[in-house]
């Protein structure tokens, strides 16, 4: 029962926390994509930006989470997404609008955001520097020990502080975002421009508040998940490259410009990769005395090794690509 | 009578292209308006122009006296003018009757407060809303296929489907962009009474651009012919068929 154990933590667990991750940040992209239709390749980067601002609040007062009883950094949360939302918004006046106004083709604004993205990039390592540093800087990080009641069961399940908000926080952020998308003026409008914006703006709907508000969600989520991660391992200025992928690919899976999708792809990348890394030996141990003799379980079975995580959301993405271009839901194709 | 949309002067040119030159046109209060010309002779644009699609070079639009030049279009449908589209626009996603249903602005279901907690009103409002829309689809003779995503309706279909949307709301002007084409002659003559119906019984101004000259002969007086980017002649169809200048834009120049 030990190796069931062994595999909620390692792939039950860490799946869903880096699932949840991949989630969020697609969501943001999905939208941004279905609004204004490109591809947005800064939008990692926007992440990092709000790991960073969290960073800088904690640093500058780290004794506020104290005094509410959660981490400082959490604490820092909502306004380090004003603060995100405000960037999103302002690299949408400066860079995206005039090419929007000069109406180019999607691709120039791909191109365009990659320039950005390289911006944002350059900016966080001048002020951050380049190593990695622990959001938690005047508290401990908690870890919490499930011990199962099972008499063959000696190990714990183990879940961390950060772990547990970030389940909170992606269930706060997809229920709000569900309400929001089906429940609200601003989302019927959101969906209706996505769907076409000449009509929709013939109906009434003022497409450029739309497209404001879509870069205050979508940077808003970008800060989450960005803090999320760095909450669970240590920010990092080239996140960014670890991120943008992942969540590309699970938007692509999931359907492009499909909410819903753009989650369920999330979890399906994460796992995946969670999967991939996974030490099947492990599972596999206990059932040794049942395998003839001359096989023989190596120590260690994983599909690929931790170091090639990075490619396994490469193939899901090149396998959805030729097998079902619209996703798991059906999405537009790009 | 007052011209309920006055434009004065406009110029648009795309790259060295000058395809408005100097136009001015008025729309009078509850009338028909037609507006035909040659092909590329920016009646389109002059249209777009109107509605807000477009910004225009110099010059300025009045809709009833008010000054609207440049004004996005979704502070138009506000002001209550409508349009509809050449090729037909849609919400895909959404059946034929949802389309009609979402257009009225400002309902209760629209707000999360409303959503959860006024359940009631929220319900009644779409009921009214519902029914208002279930009288619109027959009205433009889609009651068949209320039911079905908006995506897989014909072209005609998707075209009475865009009259009945500026009948949602109340529209003070309606402009029509080549709303018979591809509509078939049946639906063409229930479509034409609905027009001159709405125009007769709620005061809908319509600005038509047509190219089925049945069409506008039946329906509209005055007759705006545009040429080259400006207005050729004006005035009752009668006289526009008689007009040499008409008969050459048209034919080419007799020899």
């Amino acid at each position: 029962m030990n190796e069931l154990v062994f595999f909620i933590n390692n792939v039950v667990v860490a799946g869903s926390v880096t699932g949840s991750i991949y989630a969020i940040g697609a969501v943001g992209v999905t939208l941004i994509f279905s609004i204004m239709r490109f591809a947005h390749f800064a939008h990692a980067d926007m992440m990092t930006f709000g790991a960073l601002m969290v960073l800088v609040l904690t640093t500058a007062f780290p004794e506020v989470g104290g005094a509410v009883g959660l981490p400082t950094a959490v604490v820092m949360l909502p306004l380090a997404m004003a603060l995100t939302a405000l960037l999103a918004v302002g690299i949408d006046k400066g860079f995206y609008k005039p090419l929007r106004a000069h109406g180019v083709k999607p691709i120039v604004m791909v191109i365009g955001s990659l320039g950005v993205a390289l911006i944002l990039q350059g900016l966080i390592r001048l002020f951050a520097g380049t190593r990695a540093q622990s959001l938690y800087i005047a508290e401990r990080k908690e870890i919490f020990r499930l011990e199962l009641p099972f008499e063959s069961v000696t190990r714990p399940i183990i879940v961390t502080e950060p772990q547990v908000i970030l389940f909170i926080l992606t269930l706060a952020a997809v229920i709000g975002l569900h309400l929001f998308l089906n429940r609200t003026r601003t989302g019927k409008a959101m969906r209706a421009m996505s769907d076409n914006p000449d009509l929709a703006r013939a109906s009434g709907i003022n497409t450029s508040r739309i497209v404001t508000i879509t870069w205050i969600i979508a940077g808003g989520l970008a800060a989450v998940a960005g803090t999320l991660l760095s909450l669970d391992v240590a920010f990092k200025p080239d996140l960014s490259f670890f991120l943008l992928l992942p969540i590309f690919a699970a938007a692509i899976v999931g359907g492009v410009g499909h909410p819903y999708g753009a989650i369920a792809g999330g979890f399906v990348v994460g796992f995946a990769e969670t999967l991939a890394v996974f030490n099947w030996a492990v599972l596999l141990r206990p059932l040794q005395q049942h395998f003839p003799d001359w096989l023989e379980l190596p120590r260690n079975l994983a599909f690929v090794g931790t170091e090639y995580k990075i490619v396994v959301p490469f193939f899901i993405l090149v396998a959805i690509l030729v097998w079902r271009p619209t996703g798991i839901f059906k999405g537009k194709v790009i | 009578m007052s011209a309920i949309i006055d434009v004065r002067h406009v110029n648009k040119a795309f790259g060295g292209l000058r395809v408005i030159n100097d136009c001015s046109i008025r729309v009078e209060q509850g009338s028909i308006t037609g507006l035909i010309g040659p092909n590329g002779a920016g009646k389109s644009t002059l249209f777009n122009i109107i509605a807000g699609a477009l910004p225009l070079d110099s010059g300025q639009v009045f809709l009833d006296g008010e000054e609207i030049t440049n004004r996005p279009a979704n502070e138009l449908f506000h002001k209550g003018l409508l349009r509809t589209f050449q090729i037909a626009h849609e919400f895909s996603q959404l059946t034929a009757l949802e389309n009609l249903m979402m257009v009225p602005p400002n309902q209760a279901g629209e707000s999360l407060f409303g959503a959860w907690f006024r359940p009631a009103r929220v319900r009644q409002e779409e009921a009214q809303v519902r029914q208002k829309a279930l009288e619109v689809i027959d009205f433009v003779g889609l009651g068949h296929v209320r039911n079905e995503l908006a995506g897989n309706l014909s072209g005609g279909q998707k075209k009475l489907l865009e009259l009945g949307r500026t009948m949602m709301v109340d529209a003070r002007v309606v402009l029509l962009d080549e709303i018979a084409a591809g509509v078939n002659r049946t639906l063409l003559g229930d479509l034409v009474t609905n027009i001159e119906r709405l125009n007769r019984e709620l005061g809908y101004t319509f600005l038509v651009i047509e190219h089925d000259m049945d069409m506008i002969a039946r329906l509209c007086d005055p007759v705006i012919v545009l040429a080259e980017g400006s207005v050729m002649v004006q005035g009752s169809i009668e006289e526009i068929q008689n007009d040499p200048a008409v008969i050459d834009a048209y034919f080419g120049a007799q020899p």
